[in-house]
């Protein structure tokens, strides 16, 4: 028997059938039409179905929607800055050869995001044990690592911010 | 560099932005209305007669419209060889044999369904090494050939082979001569994208396939040769390339489920996708040809190389895809790759009841680079001479042409050479760090850089659509995987046509829309569509300039009034603009149609798109649509003598690693990496690096970590937790990449191919760095620290 689902994505609250085993790459991609999350090996070892739960990285292949219920959810849609633009770190993923056939890419960002969340001046050791989770078969991560760290060179800090 | 205005500059990625906000639409993501989900029902056995197929308990299942077997469909052949069906009858010949197939409205209909299809089998024995199918009285894997004769040996009638010079009297020339076998394993291109197409027909039996294709007009024509199987002969197929969740070689053959889908929308009369998952990728879809190597080369008293001989025997697996083909792209380094006057090589492949092979990049150029470059190593040593001296010794020269007939016009090996091994130091790192296990190794490559004539035209087409408002569309036939066809296409047209970057807009590939291309494969892809958008541009703006001579002086006036009412005391320049207003002395750059003479004077510019406007809507007026079609002056060689000049150009390149091994546990750490390479000429920095970081990575898992595992046919590591490519954490040693631009005269703007040879070197520059570090030599990939442990013992003993 389906069961109602709700929960915040990308910051609109959303209500969706799902059936009980459902996961949530399931009701992200299928009713929620949210395919920016990519489905690359349904066992939680590519990463490329990453998403954020309460700003925490995790793999929606292997989360089930019902663990959801109340909570926040931010897909690679709901990346964007107050104008609607790529976020600084979509675009540094852009201009510094990030993103090559595109299919990690949604993933590796949204887990490099979380990381910048947690620690906004990370260590290139921190942002590859960060990333180590989320595979490309383009990039080497040579470029990956830089637009990372370019992200965050461009992005005020904590004390720039006054937090 | 300056004469450029966007060449060589950091151009963004055209649809990077649709890519990093998840909007660009991959298989995965197409959906038709009245779409129903494929799946296939596979071979549990290696080798087996079928003796029975019941499909019944399937066909009940709710939501399941479609069930098809080889035995209720037309026969379809495929294949390089036309050895292969789209579904099996009669027998299986190894474990991935596509038997059954169910279309259903959901995918968990389709995959229930596909459980509940039985099979009957009679066990054959079979043969999982090319020893065990060579042996006399092996069972045979196809028992007939597809033109009907009966076959008396597993071994393929594919006959690839060179012989020049005087072998015998190469090696009698010899003063030293190294021999060894090496081997290479099954990899797995490892897309993070899984492979998928989704088929529909129209009311009239014409075909459109969405497919994850590199070769969308060769795959036209075999679906076309579908439909003729089906009774549908003379209706077409449009293939549609969506976004690619990465390529690798994997797009270069059609293959069964494609097949399988078409027949699935046929039966069933709706749309049908198939998709594979990730064991379904690694069980099913072909892995990159294994090879093993028999070498021997030697050298004269000063070092300089007598002969080469080189043997390869391939595992074709069960079916023959154009990965049959690697022998022809060996013969470049077997033959090429330094100076070497006597050269024999043969090469067999051979059936087996192992999963049969495909492509992969570098297409056996890696498999025999591999032996190559490790045992010229073992010849250095042999010979008393540093490795570095012996390859600058034999290095290629411009100019020169090789046993294979190669005409080599631009070479920057040895530029290459010396500044991978300056970079890292070479000199004084060379043996002097054994005492901490340390070493550094250094191989080179030699590849395909201005296309690979594999095929009847190895050519390319492009069309250039201007609209009113200074636009130009592109339709290409080539294919964006994420090399980054698209943004050097969009640089190139904007260069050779005089508009900017972001006016160049490349249309999805698509064989209705697009001209043709025999497919992305050989490193070819900047290079064909450059060179097709020179042709095009050049045509182009004759058109243009010819316009030009009765648009300009009016447009000029129009401006000189513009300026005048800006200005009361604006002074027009002093020229007779009718008479300048000729062909020859116009130039159209950035975006802008000048006089050659006086490009800044602003009553004497026009932008392009009022140029276009005011060609169109005027008395007979038209509007611009541009074709090309760029074939290069190659030959297709002849592969039982392994001659001809088969690329437009060669790229050349070193790459030189620094290890460390540990001698308790085997393991290898690479410490840093230097990679030069000959270019001809950075078209964008930031595509460039990608490639060759992203070479150099797939190299590293080659030579240290990949290998997909088999026993009796059966694939023991169908998923990345046990098949283990690199990730950022493997990826932590510093990389420094040098670009050798040698100003290709036949490359677009000076350019070569790049797409593959990042990825040819990397396993001999680090076995040879092991063998510095540690003084053992592994001779088959990977190398395992379990290798180098076993090595390191049998040294001791």
């Amino acid at each position: 028997m389906a069961h109602v689902v709700s929960f915040e994505l990308n910051g609109r609250q959303v209500s969706v059938q799902a059936e009980p085993w459902a996961r949530l790459i399931d009701v992200l991609r299928g009713p929620l039409g949210h395919t920016g999350t990519k489905e690359g090996c349904g066992e939680g070892e590519c990463g490329a179905c990453t998403v954020l739960v309460d700003g925490a990285a995790i793999n929606s292949c292997l989360f089930p929607v019902l663990e959801v219920e109340g909570r926040s959810v931010t897909t690679i849609e709901g990346l964007r800055d107050a104008e609607g633009r790529l976020a600084a770190l979509q675009e540094a993923f852009v201009e510094e050869g990030g993103v090559q056939c595109g299919f990690c890419s949604p993933g590796m960002i949204l887990t490099a995001a979380a990381l910048l969340l947690r620690t906004p001046h990370p260590t290139e050791a921190e942002i590859r044990e960060e990333l180590a989770g989320n595979l490309c078969r383009c990039t080497g991560y040579a470029q990956i690592v830089e637009a990372v760290q370019a992200a965050a060179t461009r992005a005020p800090g904590r004390e720039e911010r006054g937090a | 560099m300056s004469e450029f205005s966007f060449i060589g500059k950091e151009v963004r990625r055209p649809e990077g932005g649709d890519k990093a906000s998840g909007r660009a639409l991959y298989i995965h993501d197409l959906a038709r209305p009245g779409m129903l989900f494929g799946k296939i029902k596979f071979s549990e056995h290696a080798h087996a007669r079928i003796k029975k197929i019941d499909v019944s308990r399937a066909r009940q299942v709710p939501g399941v419209h479609a069930v098809i077997t080889a035995y209720d469909t037309p026969e379809i052949r495929i294949g390089f060889l036309r050895d292969n069906f789209a579904l099996k009858k009669d027998k299986v010949r190894q474990f991935r044999d596509e038997i059954a197939a169910v279309a259903a409205a959901d995918a968990d209909a389709a995959a229930e369904a596909v459980e509940l299809i039985e099979v009957e089998y009679e066990p054959l024995p079979g043969v999982f090494t090319p020893e065990e199918a060579m042996a006399p009285g092996a069972p045979l894997v196809h028992e007939v050939a597809p033109d009907g004769a009966r076959r008396a040996s597993n071994v393929l009638d594919l006959a690839y082979g060179h012989d020049s010079g005087d072998i015998e009297a190469g090696r009698r020339a010899a003063r030293h001569v190294v021999t060894g076998e090496y081997s290479t394993p099954l990899i797995q291109q490892s897309c993070m994208g899984t492979a998928g197409c989704l088929a529909e027909f129209d009311a009239a039996g014409n075909l459109t396939i969405w497919a994850k294709t590199q070769i969308p007009f060769l795959a036209q024509r075999d679906f076309n040769q579908a439909l003729n199987a089906l009774g549908l002969g003379g209706r077409n197929t449009r293939v549609i390339v969506p976004a690619l969740g990465g390529g690798f070689g994997t797009g270069l053959d059609t293959h069964a489920y494609e097949y399988i889908a078409i027949l699935l929308a046929w039966r069933s009369g709706r749309p049908v996708k198939i998709v594979y998952d990730r064991e379904e990728e690694f069980s099913c879809l072909s892995p990159r040809q294994s090879a093993r190597t028999r070498i021997a080369q030697g050298c004269d008293a000063s070092g300089r190389l007598t002969f080469r001989d080189v043997e390869v025997l391939q595992d074709n697996g069960a079916y023959t895809s154009w990965g049959a083909t690697y022998p022809s792209v060996m013969l470049l380094p077997v033959t090429s790759l330094y100076r070497v006057p006597n050269v024999r090589f043969r090469a067999r492949l051979v059936y087996t009841n192992n999963t049969y092979c495909q492509a992969m990049r570098g297409y056996g150029n890696p498999e025999v680079t591999w032996p190559i470059e490790s045992s010229l190593d073992d010849l250095a040593a042999a010979a008393g001479i540093d490795p570095l001296d012996l390859r600058l010794l034999n290095c290629n020269e411009p100019g020169e042409a090789t046993p294979m007939g190669l005409k080599v016009t631009t070479c920057g090996l040895r530029e290459c050479l010396e500044s991978a091994a300056g970079r890292l130091n070479w000199r004084e790192k060379r043996g002097a760090e054994r005492r901490v296990a340390r070493g550094v190794g250094l191989a080179s490559l030699i590849h395909v850089g201005g296309g690979g004539k594999i095929y009847r035209s190895d050519g390319s087409g492009i069309v250039l659509k201007l609209d009113d408002f200074g636009n130009v569309n592109v339709s290409y036939g080539g294919v964006e995987m994420g090399q980054g066809l698209h943004t050097v296409l969009r640089q190139a047209v904007a260069e050779a046509v005089g508009i900017r970057p972001e006016n160049v807009f490349v249309n999805q590939t698509d064989t209705a829309t697009c001209p043709w291309d025999v497919g992305t494969h050989a490193s070819r892809g900047a290079f064909m569509a450059g060179n097709a958008a020179l042709l095009a541009a050049a045509r182009l703006r004759e058109k243009l300039f010819h316009w030009a001579e009765t648009i300009f002086p009016v447009e000029v006036e129009r401006n000189v009034r513009a300026l005048r009412r800006r200005d009361p005391a604006y002074r027009p320049p002093d020229l007779d603009v009718a008479r300048a207003a000729q062909a020859g002395n116009f130039e159209l750059k950035e975006g802008w149609l000048f006089l050659r003479d006086a490009p800044e004077d602003p009553a004497l510019r026009i932008e392009f798109g009022r140029l276009l406007r005011a060609v169109h809507y005027r008395d007979r007026g038209t509007i611009f649509t541009q074709e090309a079609f760029y074939e290069p002056n190659t030959e297709l060689p002849d592969w039982s003598k392994g001659r001809g000049n088969m690329s437009e150009n060669y790229a050349y390149g070193t790459q030189a690693v620094e290890v460390e091994v540990d001698r308790e546990t085997g393991e290898v750490k690479i410490l840093s990496l230097v990679a030069a390479h000959d270019v001809g000429r950075v078209l964008n920095p930031v595509t460039l690096k990608g490639q060759l970081y992203g070479a150099l990575a797939q190299g590293v898992g080659y030579a240290l970590y990949e290998e997909v595992k088999t026993r009796a046919g059966r694939i023991l590591n169908p998923g990345f937790t046990d098949y283990k490519i690199p990730t950022a954490c493997e990826m932590d040693f510093p990389i420094e990449l040098v670009f050798v631009e040698t100003d290709e005269r036949s490359g677009p703007f000076g350019a070569k191919g790049v797409g593959e040879p990042g990825m040819v070197p990397t396993a001999p520059a680090i076995a040879n760095a092991i063998y510095d570090a540690v003084g053992v030599r592994v001779k088959d990939l990977p190398i395992t620290p379990e290798k180098v442990l076993a090595a390191l013992q049998a040294a001791r003993a």
